[in-house]
């Protein structure tokens, strides 16, 4: 089983140049609002959430995680016509999650990262509908077929783009 | 107290978004305002970036499109000149038809909006999520777009902008949930909402069950809603259902493509005013006719006195006309073709035949129907002064000759 569980001291924890981390998200903000356009299907994929998910994982730090799920959710929103907050704050409880996992767990390998990133998909698909649907009223669809279409799609994407990120990170 | 500064950090970053968005739902008009700056950032962030790629992107398919792919362009410019003059044709009918509207809507002291001006631009990026369908474009309040402005393209409604920075705006596609659209059916001329599903699908709304709507019919908008202009195409009806309650379930399909927009037109200016009675100079079947028969070119005046020129290979026509078929495959219409080389002729005699003098709904049918009608070659025909018409092929009297002279 690729996740093992690991002591806080045999855990690499990483970090991130200013430039990498300021614009790894936006490119991500940046491919999620102009591929749809071109490549309709890609509406499915839901960079921003991935990036989250990576630097969450890689830092292993929990305020960190947070902070930056909360960013990168904002900047989501601000996209949007929505309220802003929808997004960063289903962002925010998956950068948490993410980084609490990744201090807990050796998610460095494909395997784990699939799993970790469908679990987490998960969680904020769930969180994002309820903030949508109890807060804010929205009249959100939820469909199986589509949310488990899209975890699958993301899981795997994460799968090879944390392969390409990786090579950004820099030992702490 | 340190063993639990993670969460209690967590717990109040989400109760500070929380407490944002309880204020921006308390306050939905004003919400805008508040959060304004936070989106300003993001878009000025995104959008130079998404500018740049597309204007990558069409400087490649310009390049492609002009001078790599041109198969088939000989041909293709041979149907579109055969259709420019079928519905040249068939303009003046319409033409016809809208004068005679334009006079009963004088008549009842008619005022209607009408398109004053548009400003076209570039679809840039989207909201990158699938509960906010809207998308940017790259004019913003520099160009005269302003928020409340409607967004068409040529083939329908498309949505209205929702809000408008420097130099881009967010626009409203008529699919989203929070969009909605005062329409009229076309035939029936029943009214309703046109409103976007979760799912991304348009329904029309506020339709009763007892009224006959049938599938295929055309929905426009009503003008009701003081944002889109009447008379616009918004889409089709596609499917009819009985609704839960006491309206209707109608499903339609949107006549632009809001999946794949690239340009659209903001409609910067509208104008009430009633419709224009005095004459208007439009072309008549006859004159787009005309235009089709050899003629002969202009001459200097100075030519008179002077003895006669060489010949001269004849000016290239300043509009391009298709040539119609031989006279042996078109349905020739001996008479139209007369008249309408009477008509060329007219300036120079003076003489009005009666056929001209009918209004273009009187012309034989089979110019609108788009038949080409024949050449009279055995008569030189003259070119009125500031006639562009020119003989595509020299006849047996060519031009440049005394004889030819009109007198």
């Amino acid at each position: 089983m690729p996740i093992t569980y690991t002591s806080q001291e045999q855990v690499e924890v990483y970090r991130f140049s200013a430039p990498a981390a300021i614009l790894i998200p936006l490119v991500a903000l940046f491919l999620q609002a102009f591929l749809p356009l071109r490549l309709h299907f890609f509406s499915l994929f839901d960079l921003p959430l991935l990036v989250v998910i990576f630097f969450a994982v890689a830092r292993r730090s929990q305020v960190s995680g947070l902070v930056t799920g909360s960013l990168i959710g904002l900047l989501q929103d601000s996209l949007t016509h929505q309220p802003i907050g929808i997004y960063g704050i289903a962002n925010t409880v998956v950068g948490f999650g993410a980084s609490s996992l990744g201090a807990k767990l050796d998610v460095e390998n494909v395997g784990a990262r699939f799993l970790v990133t469908l679990f987490f998909y998960a969680v904020h698909e769930v969180v994002y509908f309820t903030v949508a649907r109890g807060l804010v009223k929205l009249t959100l669809q939820w469909s199986w077929g589509h949310e488990i279409g899209g975890a699958l799609i993301n899981a795997a994407t994460a799968a090879v783009l944390f392969t390409l990120l990786d090579r950004f990170k820099q030992r702490a | 107290m340190s063993r639990y500064r993670n969460v209690t950090i967590l717990v109040a970053i989400l109760f500070v978004q929380v407490l944002g968005l309880a204020v921006q739902v308390k306050r939905r008009s004003g919400a805008d305002e508040s959060t304004r700056i936070i989106r300003l950032w993001t878009v000025s962030a995104v959008t130079p970036l998404e500018k740049a790629l597309v204007w990558c992107q069409n400087g490649l398919g310009s390049i492609w499109n002009n001078y790599v792919y041109l198969r088939g362009v000989r041909q293709e410019n041979r149907e579109l000149k055969f259709e420019i003059e079928r519905l040249r044709l068939e303009q003046v009918r319409l033409s016809d038809d809208a004068q005679q509207a334009r006079r009963l809507q004088a008549l009842l002291s008619f005022k209607e909006t009408y398109i004053a001006k548009t400003v076209a631009a570039q679809v840039i990026g989207s909201s990158g999520s699938e509960q906010s369908r809207s998308v940017y474009i790259d004019k913003g309040t520099s160009a005269g777009v302003d928020k409340d402005m409607a967004v068409i393209t040529a083939d329908g409604l498309v949505g209205r902008v929702l809000r408008a920075y420097g130099s881009s705006a967010q626009v409203l596609l008529i699919n989203d949930q929070s969009s909605g659209v005062g329409v009229i059916l076309d035939k029936s001329r029943l009214q309703g909402v046109i409103k976007g599903t979760a799912s991304g699908e348009v329904v029309l709304e506020k339709v009763m069950t007892d009224e006959q709507v049938t599938p295929g019919e055309r929905i426009v908008t009503s003008g009701g809603d003081l944002i889109f202009p009447k008379g616009v195409t918004v889409g089709t009806v596609m499917k009819v259902t009985p609704g839960a309650d006491l309206f209707l379930n109608i499903r339609v399909k949107p006549s632009a493509n809001l999946s794949r927009l690239e340009e659209v037109l903001v409609i910067t200016k509208k104008e009430d005013r009633a419709p224009a009675v005095a004459e208007t100079n439009s072309v008549r079947a006859v004159d787009i006719l005309t235009q089709r028969l050899p003629s002969v070119p202009d001459k200097p005046p100075a030519a008179v006195s002077q003895p006669p020129a060489p010949v001269t290979p004849a000016p290239t026509p300043k509009v391009l006309i298709a040539l119609p078929k031989p006279r042996s495959e078109a349905g020739v219409n001996n008479s139209a073709a007369s008249s309408a080389a009477a008509t060329a002729m007219k300036p120079a005699t003076g003489h009005k035949p009666a056929a001209a003098d009918k209004p273009a709904s009187e012309q034989p049918a089979k110019l609108a129907a788009g038949k080409p009608a024949g050449r009279v070659a055995s008569k030189p025909v003259v070119a009125a002064p500031g006639s562009s018409a020119v003989p595509s092929k020299p006849g047996p009297s060519q031009p440049g000759t005394a004889e030819d002279k009109p007198h």
